[in-house]
């Protein structure tokens, strides 16, 4: 009938955002690969594009770095003028936008996230393609294919911030259990009405999936080397 | 400033963001020597209306492939006016991505539009029609467009993207009441359109019109109708992997347009040879 459709893009990432009670939480795990070589460990995929509006990248790192630089250009300006917080509505549709008008040229999935004063904490999530779809929560990236079903399941609406926090840690941490391309330690934002709060989750203190160990902690190490680093005057 | 509409080119055509006059750009040829006063050109210098084009680098190029897409639209008239219908399901390549994608949009009181294929390209042709109907609003003489201007609107928009090789990746469905007589039309990504008293796009085609052709009459009452297109639906449900038991059905009335709340249908599995199929044939599928 109509042609084969490519089959998912592999988007070598774990991304998502859920919308709470009063704000979102966004997530995502921290790898960058080339091939099969993990150019960056510790990458940051959420990039602010207002205070409170963030955007999880996923698909081509050029691409969506640039792309996310431009949508904060010209939100600045926009925010000059408007004399007030930009809405995440906003923030979203300029991202699909440009991500619609050059649609052959990137390779972009993005998840725009962010808290505020009309609509409260909201999600967007704009595919390959450029659809501008808004949802309670949304997954993206490779990793992604490997959680519809925990999500689908275990998902409710009109959760806590900690609850929801826990939702999006599990979830992206049983995304990278499985993909190859999505690894290294959990970031992930809560943005509300009182601002917006980071959290680091290194990748050794992940609860272990099935079939891995647990890795012994690293013993704490002094500041300054144990002493090492007395100088001589 | 008069806001200037970003979806349409009077130069290159509907559907097309470019320049919006015919002017004389420069050309990129270097064997034309450019008006000096020496040797001033007397206004025959060659000129192109899309420099994009020229630079030979396809730069239009857009939808190569549909990422998140819709499948089968459906549409029947009968007595009261029209009814179009369509599952919820944005798919992404395999995946059943987006559950809730409403693919039944109203276009004005006595118009509504369905779509398959493509999502993006659909919302696009959202803003077109509605960058139509502001100009209609700003009129202010309380003419909207009918469902054939739109259908009309909508084909050569279709066709003029085909003709640049970047067509919106689409199978769309008009439905509505011109002149108080049920019309339906649908327009595909190449430029193909027809009207008919009943209309399937997609894997519809081979599965609900037989359906139609078989039960179809144009002064069917509303329940006739409905029930019709349920099984329709439901048959589409079945035998297309691409569909989620989650339909809207909408309708055109002389009252005006309704999109119905998402509603599933009962479906069938309790026969004896579905249960055990192979209780007479060892092996047998």
């Amino acid at each position: 009938m109509e042609a084969e459709l490519n089959q998912a893009v592999s988007l070598g990432t774990t991304i998502m955002a859920a919308a709470y009670d009063g704000g979102v939480v966004l997530g995502a795990d921290s790898r960058t690969s080339t091939g099969n070589y993990v150019a960056n460990r510790v990458t940051d995929k959420l990039t602010p594009l207002t205070d409170k509006v963030y955007v999880c990248r996923s698909g081509s790192a050029a691409d969506t770095q640039n792309l996310a630089a431009y949508v904060q250009l010209y939100l600045h300006q926009h925010q000059m003028e408007l004399g007030g917080d930009v809405s995440v509505r906003t923030a979203a549709r300029l991202a699909q936008q440009i991500v619609y008008s050059n649609k052959a040229m990137l390779q972009a999935g993005l998840i725009v996230a962010g808290w505020d004063a009309r609509d409260n904490g909201s999600v967007y999530g704009v595919p390959l393609g450029g659809t501008l779809l808004k949802v309670p929560f949304t997954i993206g990236g490779s990793g992604s294919a490997y959680i519809y079903g925990f999500c689908d399941k275990n998902w409710k609406p009109g959760m806590s911030e900690a609850d929801c926090h826990a939702f999006v840690v599990k979830a992206v941490s049983h995304a990278m259990a499985r993909d190859g391309s999505s690894g290294g330690c959990i970031r992930t934002i809560v943005i509300n009405k009182d601002g917006v709060k980071r959290h680091f989750l290194p990748n050794n203190e992940i609860l272990a999936a099935y079939g891995e160990l647990q890795p012994p902690l690293p013993a704490s190490i002094a500041v300054g080397g144990g002493g090492a680093a007395e100088m001589s005057p | 400033m008069l806001p200037v509409p970003t979806s349409h080119s009077p130069a290159l055509g509907p559907g097309c963001a470019g320049p919006s006059l015919a002017y004389a750009s420069a050309s990129t040829r270097s064997d034309i020597a450019p008006p000096s006063a020496q040797q001033p050109c007397c206004g025959s210098e060659p000129f192109m209306v899309d420099p994009s084009a020229a630079a030979g680098l396809g730069l239009r190029r857009h939808t190569d492939t549909p990422y998140v897409t819709g499948t089968s639209v459906l549409g029947i008239t009968y007595k009261d006016g029209v009814m179009l219908a369509a599952d919820t399901l944005g798919s992404y390549g395999s995946t059943k991505r987006y559950k809730s994608f409403e693919r039944l949009a109203k276009v004005n009181d006595a118009t509504v539009l369905g779509a398959g294929g493509e999502l993006s390209d659909f919302q696009y042709i959202q803003t077109l029609l509605d960058e139509l109907a502001t100009e209609d609003y700003c009129a202010d003489d309380g003419m909207q467009l009918t469902p054939r201007e739109v259908y009309a609107y909508l084909s050569r928009v279709l066709y003029n993207r085909r003709n640049k090789f970047d067509p919106l990746w689409n199978s769309l469905v008009v439905g509505g009441l011109e002149g108080g007589v049920p019309f339906l039309g649908t327009v595909g990504m190449i430029g193909v359109h027809y009207t008919d008293k009943h209309i399937a796009t997609g894997f519809g085609q081979m599965l609900a019109r037989p359906l139609f052709r078989e039960r179809h009459r144009p002064d069917m009452s509303e329940e006739e109708a409905t029930e019709l297109l349920h099984d329709a639906l439901r048959v589409c449900y079945y035998r297309d992997k691409q569909t989620t038991n989650k339909f809207q059905i909408a309708k055109v009335t002389a009252e005006g347009v309704s999109v119905s709340e998402a509603f599933a249908l009962e479906t069938q599995w309790g026969y004896q040879a579905f249960v055990n199929p192979a209780a007479n044939a060892l092996g047998t599928w």
